[in-house]
């Protein structure tokens, strides 16, 4: 049983990256911009837990920010995807105005807040 | 092929013309929801109106006058003597500074308004564009001709009228448009999946938060309707994209607002939004991965994955469960937590409780507020099932849940009515379409194109001939089909579809929908009476019923029209009568006019933040007059001010808001009791009223030579002979009574010069009589 387990998800492994090996390069970049962000977002909400949250204000746009850019990326990410049926006549300069502009919104509001 | 152009063109034509037309349409609706709102200030005056618009009139007034700057610190001391209150910090400035731009606007092209008028005229003027909003959203949910059908029902329901008549200056009358224009947004974002108007969603959202507390309606409407299309296996990528962003810009730009601040992440209200956006991310990712990995495959993730999941999210959940736990009431505000459980407020909230406006509605003002739409919303509800979209699950929702919300409070009565004019939008417009398009079929004469336009000139005549408000429906029935088609068409796009197999479809459908031709002529011809029964309603209560302004009153007697003008004379006196820096104490209802008219600081006002303050207040106006001036002579209090409507028949007096007075005092401070205030259960002011009713202040001051106007002291408001007909006043003397009688002032009598003897007598009498009394004094003075 759990052998099989262990091979099956080794199988599962191995199909993944194939599958993921097989995604545009620009995509990847997004990916790995996104898994940026959450990685600076886990590491202010840990200093958080390890010192205090004593302006909360600087943590929550922190952290918001670093949430709102991964999320916006993803947004772009779906958009950009040519395997998306529903964005087909989306063109992707489009999508990356977008994209900026709603950054541009949510940095400017981050900057505000931030005191 | 050529005859498919000759289709194609003819289409486009129509299409430009329905365009056109609907554009004028639109722009009369908008013209006729603010023409409707003008019958106040034709039938009184260009006043503000009730008790909070004057409030927000004299912020107005302060943004205006000292900027921007002044405005966010502000601290106000004419309220809430001696604390204050910090009115930049804890007011929804949506309003203010939507009139205040407004103004400034209004005043750099050289149009000279005061600020009254423009605060006047903000509510009709956000009524037109709601309107226009309802436009927009219910076209997404069901195309352009039920569009315009709701957006002319909006612009005349009377439970909006009720809120946004010219002067009824509320943060509901910008809110019900911003609430409109943020679900629009949402809709359109989630139709077309674009950033772009995802951001302009969280934009439309933070205009929300800015200018009504029922935001959270919002807030939590959204992710029921995200987690409902989750649970129903309706889960894209749009909705992706229509969510998260809104949920990190539109809580970032929520915590902006002061008087929101960090509650947009600490309290559960928003809670559910924060769970959504959790789980909206594991399902993202599950579509993803099943994307991207082969059936087989994907079935051994699910089982790795669920079993990691499952402690996770117990994780996740018991951390949320404790956050919540720990704070005080659950982390729910009081006034949310009357809106879950209804029986709350009253049995802790004498506060909440007591005004009307957040009581149960009765079943006629259903009818009364959103009449013929009551009947047509089931409809609608049918024909947003019929094609079930993504759109139409959320009107749904919007629906479900506003008519609970509206059965538990008054007021929320009126975040119901943009959902009622949708669905029933939605539904006399599918109706027309039904009713229209079997007349064309049935009608003798020729097949195909010249069928349609036979059948639409012949329905637009009928209607045309019976109400003129009703042209626009038939030409809804006309420009719906071809926007109908072409979503139709966007569908079978998907599908790969052939565009022939589109239309052989509908035209299989309606011919299942044909009806007898009579019916259907008859049908219509009802359908147009209901419409004119609406309209000739709405008039009716924009005109009559809620257009009062409550602070002048009318009454038409057999000798002709008799205005009350009591209010405005009361604070014209003190205005002018007393000193600048003078306090003056009345039940809280008064205290934004007296800040606002008067210019005289104010014990209590309509904020009602402070229960304990407002209990002071109750306190004193249900003690015998020694203990309350004793109570007022702390408070620093010169002058007291009473509302009486005994004389003229002016039902809502103090001395019927009395009881109130003392279960609000008595929550506070113990010694008030009610029953002392009742014979056998029942509040009576007559002979039979007991003789703590009959000492206490607001009896005194309300009844005070009452019996010298008639020779009995007949109270028309409670029909009987007063109880006490000679009243003596020792503390207080009167100064001001206004012309019929409404208001009745009364001062403050110096202190007497004491002698020696008798002060130290009282001193232990009063010690010796109980000691709780005297923990209870200490406790009305804290700043003593």
């Amino acid at each position: 049983m759990a052998r099989s387990t262990s091979k099956d998800a080794q199988a599962l492994f191995q199909s993944l990256r194939s599958a993921y090996v097989a995604t545009p390069s620009s995509l990847k970049i997004i990916d790995l911009y996104v898994c940026f962000a959450v990685f600076t977002a886990i590491i202010q909400v840990v200093y958080m837990a390890v010192v205090g949250s004593f302006p909360f204000n600087s943590f929550l746009s922190g952290v918001l920010s670093c949430v709102g850019t991964a999320v916006l990326a993803v947004c772009l990410r779906i958009q950009v995807n040519k395997e998306n049926k529903e964005f087909k006549d989306l063109p992707p300069e489009r999508a990356f105005a977008d994209f900026v502009l709603c950054n541009l919104v949510l940095h400017l509001v981050i900057m505000n807040f931030l005191g | 092929m050529a005859a498919a152009a000759e289709t194609s063109s003819d289409r486009t034509l129509r299409n430009a013309f329905g365009s056109v037309l609907s554009f004028f349409i639109l722009l009369l609706i908008g013209v006729l929801a603010f023409s409707i709102r003008l019958f106040s200030v034709i039938k009184y005056e260009s006043v503000i109106h009730e008790f909070d618009p004057y409030f927000n009139y004299r912020v107005t007034q302060f943004l205006t006058k000292n900027g921007i700057y002044d405005f966010w610190n502000w601290f106000d001391d004419r309220t809430w003597y001696p604390l204050g209150r910090v009115i930049g910090g804890t007011v929804y400035p949506g309003l203010t500074l939507t009139a205040g731009t407004l103004w400034r606007i209004l005043n750099s092209l050289n149009i000279p308004l005061s600020v009254e008028t423009v605060c006047v005229f903000t509510a009709p003027i956000f009524s037109a564009f709601a309107s226009w909003a309802t436009y927009l959203l219910t076209k997404e949910v069901k195309g352009a001709g039920a569009g315009l059908t709701a957006a002319v029902l909006l612009a005349m329901v009377p439970s909006y009228i009720s809120r946004s008549v010219a002067g009824s200056y509320d943060n509901e009358a910008v809110a019900i448009f911003a609430l409109i224009i943020t679900f629009y947004l949402y809709i359109k974002t989630l139709n077309t999946g674009s950033l772009f108007y995802a951001t302009l969603n969280a934009i439309a959202y933070f205009y929300m938060v800015c200018s009504w507390g029922g935001y959270t309606f919002i807030i939590n409407l959204i992710p029921m309707h995200v987690l409902l299309c989750i649970v129903t296996g309706r889960y894209s990528s749009r909705l992706y994209i229509a969510y998260a962003p809104l949920v990190v810009l539109g809580t970032l730009l929520a915590s902006l607002v002061p008087v929101v601040g960090f509650n947009a992440v600490l309290t559960s209200e928003h809670f559910a939004s924060f769970l959504v956006f959790i789980i909206i991310h594991v399902v993202a990712l599950v579509y993803y991965i099943k994307g991207i990995l082969s059936a087989k495959m994907f079935k051994v993730a699910v089982t790795l994955v669920v079993s990691i999941g499952l402690v996770v999210c117990c994780a996740v959940i018991a951390v949320l469960i404790a956050l919540v736990a720990s704070s005080p009431t659950m982390g729910w505000s009081g006034r949310s937590l009357s809106l879950l459980d209804p029986t709350y407020a009253s049995k802790y909230i004498p506060i909440i409780a007591s005004v009307s406006e957040h009581q149960p509605p009765t079943w006629p003002s259903y009818f009364m507020d959103i009449n013929v739409l009551a009947f047509l919303v089931p409809a609608g509800i049918i024909a947003c099932f019929l094609p079930l979209s993504d759109a139409s699950s959320f009107a749904i929702l919007y629906i479900v849940t506003s008519v609970y919300f509206s059965g538990v409070m008054v007021r929320l009565m009126l975040v119901f009515a943009p959902a009622a004019c949708i669905m029933s939008g939605i539904a006399l417009s599918q109706a027309f379409d039904v009713f229209t398009r079997s007349i064309k079929f049935q009608l003798p004469g020729i097949s195909g194109k010249s069928e349609f336009d036979a059948g639409d000139t012949s329905s637009s005549s009928v209607v045309a001939a019976n109400d003129a408000a009703k042209p626009d429906k038939s030409e809804e029935t006309l420009k719906e089909r071809p926007s109908r088609k072409n979503k139709k068409k966007e569908k079978e796009q998907v599908e790969k579809a052939s565009v022939e197999k589109a239309s052989t479809k509908s035209k299989k459908e309606k011919r299942l929908l044909v009806l007898p031709l009579e019916a259907s002529v008859i049908a219509l011809l009802l359908l147009v009476f209901l419409g004119a029964f609406y309209v000739v309603h709405c008039v009716w209560a924009a005109a009559e019923a809620y257009s009062a302004p409550s602070i002048v009153l009318t009454s038409h007697s057999h000798d002709g029209l008799h205005v009350f003008d009591d209010f405005r004379e009361a604070y014209a006196w003190l205005r002018h009568n007393t000193e600048v820096d003078d306090k003056v104490a009345s039940w809280w209802d008064y205290g934004y006019q007296t800040t606002a008219m008067a210019n005289r600081t104010v014990i209590v006002d309509n904020n009602t933040w402070n229960n304990t303050h407002i209990a002071t207040v109750g306190t004193a106006m249900s003690s015998p007059e020694k203990a309350a001036w004793e109570i007022f002579n702390s408070l620093d209090v010169k002058y007291v001010l009473v509302v009486f409507g005994g004389l003229v028949g002016y039902p809502s007096d103090d001395i019927n808001k009395f009881l109130w007075m003392v279960r609000i005092g008595g929550g506070v401070f113990p010694h008030i009791k009610e029953p002392d205030y009742l014979r056998d259960g029942q509040y009576r002011i007559d002979s039979q009223a007991t003789p703590t009713m009959l000492n206490c202040l607001m009896y005194k001051l309300s009844y005070y030579r009452f019996v010298d106007v008639d020779g009995k002291g007949f109270d028309r408001v409670r029909q009987t002979e007063i109880g006490k007909k000679y009243i003596k006043l020792t503390h207080f003397e009167e100064v001001f009574t206004t012309h019929h009688w409404m208001v009745r002032i009364y001062k403050l009598k110096p202190p007497r010069n004491r002698i020696r003897g008798k002060t130290k007598k009282s001193k232990t009498k009063t010690s010796a009589t109980s000691s709780s009394r005297k923990s209870v004094a200490r406790k009305k003075n804290p700043w003593h």
